[in-house]
């Protein structure tokens, strides 16, 4: 089920190439805003880095995130998907982990690139590749959640950045903060460790409560 | 599931009490009676809410009065801070409403999704704006005490900073509920979302502290004195009380209009209302 679903939905995704494109752009945009609102100073852009990497990551995935279950819930699959005897929380976890490979990893293969941008240090890129790599996941995840709440509701797309984005605040504290720590010189071990932490939350809770969602939602 | 989890509490209560029905009866003063399940139903708790109310607000009004009576003239001045102090009579009282408001409207909400009890449902609506009213007023209080005491506006403080966070969840609660149209699945969306939220709280609030002392190393604590004048302590504790009863007050007009405005066909509302 899990697997099906998976190669489900990249299929359709593979067939929507644009989508995916449009996000990973809006992702190099906004990242390329900062220095030309700030200015050029090598060591203040530095120090912004992480920051304005990992908003950037947040705003890009919630321009994704309202594509997980809306097409489904349109077509009628999604009401077809809560009906199979299969649990609804394989269901969920396979969709959002297929969101996750197409609008999430993107970003983050291009995350080093944008940070030779802002001269980050090579072993400050690594920490910002594995930071976003075990943060991502908890976005689409915890987003999943307000994605399955706000199905078919007018106004889905501001509303959906209301009630996630203060619930994205840990993992941007501790993305943000493995990279900055690296930056530093001082070890960013407990910020990456907190992360998996929260991951591992997110992962046994987030598609439970996602389907408690979608059940409400398509009462 | 939700046809299992009722089953589930049937049987317990048949485990329970074999014989007689689940009820809660408390005998009164006149020897009779009373099921207190009863006021589970809107249109019977409407009548009693009203009777209620006067029993929070006046006391609530009188202690308000008190508090700030001993706030301003009996508490003596702060060496320390000088009058400016005196606004922690109204900022603490509102921060820890607005903290302890969340928790009861996630409650609330959780025991309205999950025993499909609208009463309660209703409640936690009617909670979410004193709330976002506390949070709202403790970080405006907190901002004009940090203009004379720290010299600024606004720090990047850990409680301040998860104060707005709280604000930010409040502000998400109040607008799902606002933008979904059937009031039922409205109460249960914004369960959903209250309990996250409840959940995420302590990350967030030790993210935040963390994040704090991280960026800020040794920052600026509120209220660091081991003890506090008598006058001061009997103050703020007035106050809080006083801001509780006004909570329980407005809190129950405001469930008396939700009432009103959702059960308006069902039997005995109109009486009630009358």
């Amino acid at each position: 089920m899990f697997r099906w679903i998976v190669a489900r939905d990249l299929t359709l995704a593979w067939r929507r190439r644009a989508d995916v494109l449009s996000t990973l752009f809006f992702f190099v945009i906004v990242v390329s805003l900062f220095p030309l609102g700030i200015g050029p100073e090598m060591q203040l852009l530095r120090s912004i880095a992480p920051g304005v990497v990992w908003v950037a990551a947040l705003l890009a995935s919630m321009l994704s995130l309202n594509r997980v279950f809306a097409n489904d819930y349109q077509d009628g699959t999604l009401e077809q998907m809560l009906l199979t005897p299969q649990p609804l929380y394989l269901v969920v976890l396979g969709k959002v982990f297929a969101q996750w490979l197409v609008a999430e990893v993107p970003l983050v293969l291009i995350a080093p690139l944008l940070g030779v941008q802002f001269d980050l240090a090579p072993n400050a890129l690594i920490i910002l590749f594995v930071s976003l790599l075990m943060g991502t996941p908890v976005l689409s995840l915890i987003g999943s959640i307000g994605a399955a709440l706000t199905l078919g509701l007018r106004g889905g797309g501001v509303l959906i950045a209301l009630l996630i984005l203060p619930l994205y605040i840990p993992v941007l504290i501790f993305g943000a903060g493995a990279v900055d720590a690296s930056i530093i010189g001082a070890s960013p071990q407990a910020n990456v460790y907190l992360l998996g932490a929260v991951l591992v939350i997110s992962l046994v809770f987030a598609p439970w409560a996602t389907s408690a969602a979608l059940r409400i939602s398509l009462e | 599931m939700q046809g299992f989890r009722f089953r589930c509490l049937e049987s317990k209560t048949k485990i329970q009490r074999p014989k007689t029905k689940a009820r809660l009866y408390v005998i009164d003063m006149a020897g009779k009676k009373i099921n207190w399940y009863k006021y589970a139903s809107p249109a019977a708790f409407y009548p009693l809410a009203g009777k209620m109310i006067p029993w929070f607000a006046i006391p609530a009004a009188l202690l308000f009065v008190v508090g700030l009576y001993i706030g301003f003239f009996v508490a003596p001045t702060d060496f320390q801070q000088g009058e400016a102090y005196r606004i922690i009579f109204i900022h603490v009282p509102a921060a820890w409403m607005g903290m302890f408001l969340y928790i009861l409207l996630a409650f609330y909400a959780g025991i309205g999704w999950a025993f499909n009890a609208r009463l309660s449902s209703m409640m936690a609506s009617s909670l979410s704006i004193t709330g976002a009213m506390f949070t709202f007023l403790s970080l405006v209080t907190g901002s004009l005490w940090g203009k004379p005491t720290w010299g600024t506006w606004w720090v990047w403080d850990a409680r301040m900073t998860s104060t707005l966070i709280l604000l930010f969840l409040y502000v998400g609660f109040i607008s799902l509920q606002a933008a979904i149209d059937d009031p039922r699945r409205a109460d249960r969306a914004g369960a959903v979302l209250a309990l996250v939220g409840v959940i995420n709280v302590p990350i967030i609030y030790f993210s935040v502290e963390w994040w704090n002392t991280l960026h800020q190393g040794a920052t600026i604590r509120i209220l660091n004195k081991p003890t506090m004048a008598r006058p001061m302590l009997a103050a703020m504790l007035i106050m809080l009380a006083a801001c509780w009863l006004y909570s329980i007050a407005v809190v129950l007009v405001r469930l008396r209009c939700i009432i009103l405005e959702r059960e308006q066909n069902t039997a005995g509302i109109a009486e009630a209302a009358v």
